[in-house]
């Protein structure tokens, strides 16, 4: 072989290469990417967002009133920007609260429906959907596009904080597993799903502010509780109590790690 | 009477763009409840957009689509503050019909 020919081979090897970079597979994320972008203006997520919008106006329970006074951080009735300061502490009920463990107080001191009643049906089903689940849909929705502002500033923020922080890596269950497992790593996935790093801070915005969500695969929109509830099915841990203290303080930890990013929900989930 | 869809028409160089979110459980009737029983089909057969009194879209839907379908389609035409009609029968003969304006 003369060299002229082993510069031709060179040389239709380096096309080839370079030709297979940019035909190259759109990677898996990409394309669940642009499946996004194609149905974001059509998230199923808005009608349960209006079904919330109409259960907050609308008077109910024994007291038969609306939950239009209801004070989630902001002021009695500000619904506005509100999602984006929770969990925080509240002064009525000295404890710190997130979403739907400030809506079951409101839900039980304002309506008066007993809590037992709400919790009965925290999460939606195929054949029934969950009040608390849907007024949580529409509350977030009033956050869109408001930055992440979750204050650790009284004793019980703190408290919550560092609960949460500590949880978050807390190993147990037939598994061994912990949260940090799956979640402490960058550009790791199980099966199709990119599995964001909680101490990445960027993967950590787009994660939480991406919650709650419209799963298609469930035809269901899904809250932040529910989120919590399935990880902790998915690594075999006894399932946790709807809002929870223990709940509460790990959403602080996540909703703490997410701070300084606009707030995206609800959002839209394979 | 079904629940309501959410429509959005937008109009740019002569072609208006409609999407459509129905909602609608849209099932098989091949899926089994968990005490072994079918769960009976119940799905849009039949999408209808008019503009104007003009039929520009006609579709067939079937057991195939996702539940809460989603449509987008373009047509030829259209003008800012015209309406557009969509309307869809599913097999149990449940009709909605919404109505939406055409935005620039």
């Amino acid at each position: 072989m003369n060299t002229s020919n082993v510069k031709k081979i060179i040389l239709v090897l380096a096309l080839a290469t370079s030709y297979a970079a940019v035909a190259g597979e759109v990677s898996d994320s990409d394309k669940i990417a642009q499946y996004r972008e194609m149905i974001s203006d059509g998230n199923p997520a808005d009608f349960d967002e209006m079904r919330g919008e109409e259960l907050w106006k609308t008077a109910s329970g024994p007291k038969n009133a609306t939950l239009q006074q209801c004070d989630l951080g902001k002021g009695a009735g500000v619904v506005k920007g509100a999602y984006a300061e929770l969990p925080r502490y509240f002064k009525d009920t000295q404890k710190v609260q997130d979403l739907e463990s400030r809506l079951l107080t409101c839900m039980t001191t304002l309506q008066g429906i007993p809590e037992e009643e709400i919790t009965a049906r925290p999460f939606s089903s195929d054949t029934k959907q969950s009040d608390i689940s849907s007024l949580a849909t529409y509350v977030v929705g009033q956050s869109k596009n408001v930055k992440m502002n979750v204050l650790v500033k009284n004793p019980k923020e703190k408290e919550a904080y560092e609960i949460g922080k500590r949880m978050f890596s807390y190993r147990a269950g037939p598994y061994d597993f912990a949260c940090s497992t799956c979640h402490a790593t960058s550009h790791v996935r199980i099966r199709m799903q990119d599995l964001p790093n909680f101490f990445d801070k960027k993967d950590a915005q787009s994660a939480y502010t991406s919650w709650p969500a419209y799963r298609v695969s469930q035809g269901l929109t899904r809250s932040f509780q529910w989120r919590l509830n399935d990880c902790y099915r998915q690594q075999r841990f006894p399932e946790p109590k709807f809002a929870s203290e223990a709940t509460i303080a790990l959403t602080m930890f996540l909703a703490v790690s997410a701070n300084g990013a606009d707030y995206a929900g609800p959002g839209l989930k394979r | 009477m079904g629940n309501p869809m959410k429509i959005r028409a937008a109009v740019k160089d002569g072609v208006t763009e409609v999407k459509i979110l129905m909602q609608h459980n849209m099932e098989t009737g091949l899926r089994k409840e968990a005490d072994g029983k079918l769960v009976p089909a119940w799905y849009i057969t039949d999408v209808t957009a008019q503009h104007q009194g003009r039929t520009v879209l006609e579709a067939q839907l079937g057991i195939s689509i996702s539940k809460n379908p989603y449509l987008v389609f373009g047509f030829k035409g259209g003008a800012a503050g015209e309406k557009i009609t969509v309307s869809w029968v599913d097999n149990t003969g449940d009709k909605r019909s919404d109505v939406a304006e055409i935005t620039a």
